[in-house]
């Protein structure tokens, strides 16, 4: 990518060279796998003109003026390969329009989306169809599987549209069902499973083609709170073994402060603040983003990493703790003990240290850790 | 916004007083119409004759210039379309030689059978075998029973071969409905341009009366199968086009972004994605073809389809009432199975099930049983066609009846049809045509102004107007009344009925299945016990219409009071309303939406029916059709049958944007 716009006032600039964002350094340096670039979508009559006239610059009154209404406004995002990227916000805030202009299920009015360096928008049909059939793969909130087919050929559909002969998409649809735990339901009907079961075959389908990223539209949002939790999890164990570019779509805050590597919230049509879970608990670029995190114990999203000193010689200490994990997963060790406790990195090198007062003042809500 | 709020709050509460005043004024002017029509100009009481547009005539004379003159380059198109009414006819001849005729050989007397069709035999094993199939476990012994004893009877009243030629019918008409109507429905969604003309011309169709269809069928297909075939598949066009759409519409929009997500070709998203998610609905909407089909086929047997139909218009053309009730039973015997056979069916595809195998090689059966019957009726006649010395009848029964009631019961039936006639039926007659036109005008665009705003008003007040423009007012009115009378009979006795049933779920669904039979039968059925007790006349038309109409009253009714909400009522428990106040302000408003659409509802098939007694000689638009098939006039059937379609319309758009209305009141979608 060589001409790497300057990102809008709006959003906050990434990559921020900041190591504490949760992706590494050599991944924030690699080139997105998906990125918007000034995305509008405007409905109203005549909402055409807007390309032509160019109304990026046009100010509300003028748009309300004519009768348009700018679902997106101004959205530009980057997903990084193998980052959980998730977009929040409330009803109304454009997410769902947003997740169907990054896939050209629905016309953005203006602005780029560029995948691999290849704009989807403008690319012929017969290119996108070919990336969206093996290259895509897309979850929906309220399962969108087949009434008429098994839970068996709803996943081997998506392989069946590509011409894949029965017995090989049959295999791989199998596969599928075990990944997601359903063997032994490959023959029942949707009607047959329970709402959590529905999702999984959604899932298992989505998977079936091996995609290469991942759209998340509300998965869970139509499930009970426990099985949403279970589902979250598992979706966590999937994106271990995985490891796909996952775009996933919320309006509820603890899951994507669960799954997220990055957050987009949205508000009104724009990106307000595209932040790790902590960077947006820590510093929310304006008063919507700070009420929204507000009532988010601190503990839960801040990382030892951002907490811990560097590494001072050997501590004696039966105990290291993970840079990466929050203060709320290492609160059994923290109060179990006195003392620094030693900080290892992934590969299990010490990386520093962490005083386990700070994390304490942490875990305990009380603010000034730092 | 908060400026818009107002202006509305503001637009509204200038509005009422004028709708009152309004209301007011019309219940006034109904009063003193007769004083009225004295003090208007002739002009505006009755249509002037010189003012008529001779709309009529000029379409008879366009039709018959097309039918019989016209030309495209050196062909005729009487060429084109007889030409085609032989390709029509070649599916139904060979359906007719399988199931109805075999191949035949010689003349006049010397006729000999060389090849019989199917036997009765076989076909009745052939059929329950069917049953087993797309019945299934649960469903299918019951089904199988039905259609063993509903065919029996068909045998051995000596019904299999005119039988056979009305399914031979209802299965061509209804093959090419289904196609048709798929493939306009289907367009009508992809093409959304389209769309709302599509919907406009097939809910014309389907209040346009049969008759009208078949004097331009029989000018450009000329007198026979092809000519009710066209007809019928006219006529059974809609409900297809409708579930079409609706099914296609209803494929959850998750459920096609996901396809093309997947990248699936249109054509994949069409025939692997949005049809077999929609199969359920068209599945429904197949049924109801069938059935259309059915009812179409049984009227058009008087322009040379044959079959069950035939058998009962000529028994009543002779007044034998026994002759025609007992084929008339036979068509009823037809209709359920029918019916139940593509229900069945229909709920094999809603469940997405293929025929599960149940163990049963269906295929390897049929054959056998279709081999071993086909022997046994070569050795046995009598397996072939029922003998006629062993046909039963009970028509000496039904006659028998007949007589019994005119002599035993005569005096107090025709004295309670008399006294209705003298002092209800021609008084309300005579006061409606005594009305001026201009009024009655006035009143309809008043009606649709108050139901649905100025728009609908004009659309409603120009449809009127076209019934007096186009000379057939009187008519109009004689329609007006019979299905005014009958409606509002419908409804005394249909909402109570429907209030009561609807207090228990035993009691509703005992109702649904009596109310579901009695739907699938054809109109014509309908006629025949009014006119065994009653003779020809404007009161058998309206104790048939009455019949006929008091379906949809009864089940609406029973549909609006069984869905009150559940809160609501325990509110008025918990503020000690009494069982009256209940009713008065809970039951009745929750309730009022769905009624206005059972109103409606009752209007439609009390259209369809009117459209009917035209056999049993009433004076109104049915009769104009039917006189106009009979004259062969090709324009005035058309025209006559528009004027119906009108009063449909009007009845139907204004009733509709009520209801809309008072559900938008309710909080709830209509």
């Amino acid at each position: 990518m060589t001409d790497k716009p300057a990102p809008t006032a709006s959003v906050l600039p990434f990559p921020a060279a900041a190591p504490s964002n949760g992706l590494s350094a050599a991944r924030a340096a690699a080139e997105p796998a998906l990125s918007a670039r000034n995305l509008w979508k405007v409905f109203g009559v005549e909402a055409n003109a807007f390309a032509i006239e160019d109304g990026t610059a046009m100010p509300a009154a003028e748009m309300a003026r004519r009768g348009w209404v700018a679902a997106i406004r101004d959205a530009s995002i980057d997903v990084m390969p193998g980052e959980v990227f998730v977009i929040m916000g409330l009803s109304g805030s454009g997410k769902s329009t947003m997740i169907r202009c990054l896939t050209k299920l629905i016309e953005p009015t203006a602005g780029k989306v560029m995948f691999h360096g290849r704009d989807l928008i403008a690319m012929p049909e017969k290119e996108l169809t070919e990336i969206r059939r093996t290259r895509m793969g897309m979850v929906f909130q309220n399962f969108a599987l087949l009434p008429n087919r098994t839970v068996l050929g709803n996943i081997a559909l998506p392989l069946e549209i590509q011409g894949i002969d029965r017995a090989r998409r049959e295999a791989k649809a199998m596969e599928m069902i075990e990944l997601v735990g359903l063997k032994g339901r490959e023959n029942r009907f949707p009607r047959e499973l329970s709402g959590g079961q529905q999702q999984r075959v959604g899932i298992a389908r989505s998977l079936a083609v091996d995609p290469e990223i991942w759209f998340l539209d509300e998965p869970f949002s139509a499930l009970d709170p426990l099985i949403r939790s279970d589902l979250q999890d598992e979706l966590q164990r999937l994106q271990k073994a995985l490891a796909k570019t996952i775009v996933f779509i919320t309006h509820d805050l603890d899951e994507a402060i669960k799954i997220a590597d990055r957050i987009a919230i949205m508000e009104g049509g724009s990106v307000v603040q595209v932040a790790t879970p902590e960077e947006l608990v820590t510093r929310p670029a304006n008063d919507y983003v700070a009420r929204f995190v507000a009532k988010v114990p601190r503990a839960k999203v801040t990382r030892v990493r951002s907490l811990m000193a560097p590494a001072t010689g050997s501590i004696l200490s039966p105990d290291p703790v993970r840079a990466e994990a929050t203060i709320t997963e290492i609160g059994p060790i923290l109060v179990s003990g006195t003392g620094p406790l030693p900080v290892v990195d992934e590969g299990g090198r010490m990386v520093g240290t962490l005083d386990r007062q700070a994390a304490l003042a942490v875990l305990g809500g009380r603010a000034g850790a730092a | 916004m908060a400026l818009a709020e107002t202006g509305r709050m503001g637009g509204m509460g200038w509005r009422v007083a004028p709708t009152q005043m309004a209301l007011m004024a019309a219940v006034l002017a109904l009063a003193a119409s007769p004083v009225l029509a004295g003090m208007l100009p002739a002009a505006l009481v009755d249509y002037p004759k010189q003012a008529v547009i001779g709309l009529a005539a000029f379409t008879g004379s366009w039709l018959t210039w097309l039918a019989r003159e016209a030309a495209i380059g050196p062909l005729r198109i009487a060429e084109i379309t007889r030409g085609l009414a032989n390709v029509v006819e070649a599916p139904i001849a060979l359906l007719n030689t399988l199931f109805a005729e075999g191949i035949q050989a010689g003349r006049g007397d010397q006729v000999r059978t060389v090849v019989p069709p199917l036997s009765w035999l076989a076909g009745i094993g052939l059929a329950a075998l069917l049953a087993h199939m797309v019945g299934g476990r649960q469903a299918g012994p019951k089904l199988v029973a039905l259609i063993v004893v509903g065919l029996l009877y068909i045998v051995l009243f000596g019904f299999w071969t005119d039988a056979m030629f009305t399914l031979t019918n209802v299965i061509i008409s209804a093959v090419a409905a289904i196609a048709l109507g798929i493939w306009i429905g289907t367009k009508a969604v992809t093409h959304p341009r389209i769309a709302a003309p599509v919907e406009g011309l097939m809910n014309v169709m389907q209040t346009v009366p049969v008759f009208s269809y078949l004097v331009p069928t029989l000018l450009f297909l000329g007198y026979g199968p092809s000519a009710a075939l066209v007809a019928t598949v006219i006529y059974a066009l809609p409900p297809m086009v409708h579930a079409t759409m609706l099914g296609l519409r209803g494929v959850p929009p998750e459920v096609v972004e996901f396809g093309r997500m997947a990248g699936a070709s249109p054509r994949a998203l069409f025939w692997k994605i949005r049809l077999p998610v929609a199969l359920p609905q068209l599945a429904i909407g197949i049924n109801q073809t069938i059935m259309a089909c059915l009812n179409m086929v049984v009227i058009a047997s008087m322009i040379g389809a044959g079959g069950l139909g035939f058998l009962v218009l000529t028994a009543l053309r002779k007044l034998d009432i026994g002759g025609a009730l007992q084929a008339g039973i036979a068509i009823v015997v037809l209709a359920v199975i029918l019916d139940r056979l593509s229900l069945a069916a229909a709920r094999l595809a809603a469940s997405g099930t293929r025929i599960r195998s149940t163990g049963i090689p269906h295929g390897r059966l049929a054959l056998g049983w279709f081999a071993l019957a086909s022997i046994a009726a070569l050795l046995l006649p009598a397996f072939q066609s029922w003998p006629k010395e062993l046909t039963l009848t009970t028509a000496p029964f039904w006659n028998g009846l007949v007589s019994w009631i005119n002599i035993h019961w005569f005096e107090p039936l025709d004295a309670f049809r008399s006294f209705t006639l003298i002092h209800i039926m021609n008084p309300v007659k005579a006061y409606l045509l005594d009305l001026p036109w201009t009024l009655v005008i006035a009143l309809v665009m008043l009606g649709g102004w108050m139901a649905g705003g100025a728009r609908l008003g004009l659309t409603v007040g120009a449809m009127a107007l076209f019934i007096a423009a186009t000379g057939f007012w009187d008519p109009a009115v004689t329609s007006v009344y019979l299905v005014g009378l009958g409606t509002l009979l419908s409804l005394i006795i249909g909402l109570p009925f429907g209030y009561v049933v609807s207090r228990r779920q035993s009691w509703r669904d005992a109702a649904s299945l009596v109310l579901d039979t009695l739907q699938t039968l054809p109109t014509l059925v309908y006629l025949l016990p009014a006119v065994m007790v009653f003779r020809n006349g404007d009161f058998s038309a309206l104790v048939a219409i009455v019949s006929y109409a008091i379906a949809p009253a009864v089940r609406y009714s029973m549909h609006a009071f069984a869905g009150v909400p559940a809160e609501r009522l325990e509110l008025a428990a918990m503020v000690g309303a009494s069982r009256w106040q209940t009713f008065k302000w809970v039951r009745l408003p929750a309730a009022f939406p769905t009624l206005l659409l059972g109103l409606n509802q009752t209007i439609m098939l009390a259209i369809a029916m009117l459209v009917i007694t035209a056999l049993v000689g009433t004076r109104d638009l049915g009769q104009q059709v039917f006189i106009a098939l009979s004259r062969a006039k090709p324009g005035d059937g058309i025209i006559a049958g528009l004027c119906v379609a009108a009063i449909a319309l009007i009845a139907d758009m204004c009733l509709k944007a009520w209801a809309r209305r008072a559900a938008a009141r309710n909080g709830v979608e209509a």
